[in-house]
């Protein structure tokens, strides 16, 4: 968290000295973005707010813990792969799952499932690709998404 | 947008209903709310401030201009260079990765770009290092970049010779 706030502080000392002008244009793309999402964001956390008070966090954490790890990991690549979440939706949602105890692994392979395969996307992919290539890429994506998953879990020591 | 406003306006009645009548469900949606709220508002600004800055300092056309690299190694590089400006995911990468094939750019070098805006896009990953941890962020880009890199290429090996052709999205 400290740190994320020093590099933000460092990256507009540095802009500022450069440029005070173009500071001053990245400020106002800033807020212009933040205020067109500030809406959906909020409409988000109303809606997970509602979702843990209906799935208590013991069940959350019970399907999502030790014992049941790998399985966990199949969940999040599940649902990473049919659903389509936009980033700025998805990564406070992993923030909160995280929070609540879920590993590091299933949220790698929740949210690199969710950027690199696409099942919904399939149609749009195949107009480009073909067929055949759409269906080679995303399981290679799903091969890369399980791997960054599993060293994921390895480097956090969740795993071994 | 009428409609996003109207649905955050109940909810905050039923929230103000539930904490008079001490309603203890709407309580607790309340109390999750303002918890993730808290939580989301200590980081979104920093996010915000270092996409925008990344938008005004980094130029596309600067990097484009370094795709014709003959040297295949600084190709991957500027494309994932490339890819990391993309906005909008994959929506927008396949039209970019058409363009790509159009001017010529290898196979690999295609299907590196189109992975690589899924997964490297900056703004998206400052979001995710806010949110989750710059450490996570690292680990990931680290492992899957050279694997994106690495099955393209073993890609190229499969199709090539068997007459790879890309369309341009409108079949």
């Amino acid at each position: 968290m400290i740190i994320i706030y020093a590099i933000t502080v460092l990256l507009l000392l540095i802009s500022f000295i450069k440029s005070p002008q173009k500071t001053k244009v990245a400020l106002k793309k800033a807020w212009k973005k933040f205020s067109k999402l500030l809406l959906p964001f909020l409409i988000m956390l109303m809606l997970v707010s509602v979702v843990f008070f209906l799935i208590p966090e013991e069940t959350i954490v019970k399907y999502m813990n030790d014992e049941s790890k790998w399985f966990s990991v199949f969940l999040a690549s599940t649902f990473g792969s049919i659903s389509i979440l936009p980033g700025f939706v998805a990564y406070p949602l992993s923030g909160i799952l995280l929070k609540k105890g879920i590993s590091y692994m299933a949220i790698s392979a929740f949210t690199t499932t969710l950027m690199m395969v696409g099942i919904i996307t399939f149609p749009i992919e195949k107009a480009y690709l073909g067929t055949k290539i759409t269906i080679i890429r995303n399981l290679i994506s799903l091969g890369i998404a399980l791997i960054t998953a599993i060293a994921t879990g390895l480097i956090y020591g969740e795993i071994l | 947008m009428k409609k996003q406003i109207i649905l955050i306006l109940i909810y905050a009645i039923f929230v103000s209903i539930s904490l008079i009548v001490s309603f203890d469900p709407g309580i607790q949606i309340g109390t999750n709310f303002f918890n993730f709220l808290r939580s989301m508002i200590t980081v979104l600004p920093c996010a915000f401030i270092i996409i925008g800055l990344f938008e005004v300092w980094v130029k596309r056309e600067t990097i484009e201009k370094h795709l014709g690299e003959d040297s295949s190694m600084k190709a991957y590089l500027w494309v994932i260079l490339l890819s990391s400006t993309t906005v909008g995911g994959i929506i927008v990468a396949f039209p970019v990765a058409y363009s790509l094939y159009k001017k010529g750019a290898k196979i690999s070098v295609l299907f590196t770009y189109i992975s690589a805006s899924a997964i490297g896009r900056i703004p998206m990953t400052v979001f995710e290092a806010s949110f989750i941890g710059i450490k996570f962020s690292v680990i990931r880009l680290l492992i899957s970049l050279p694997l994106v890199i690495l099955s393209s290429i073993l890609l190229e090996k499969l199709l090539k010779g068997k007459d790879f052709k890309m369309y341009d999205g409108t079949r």
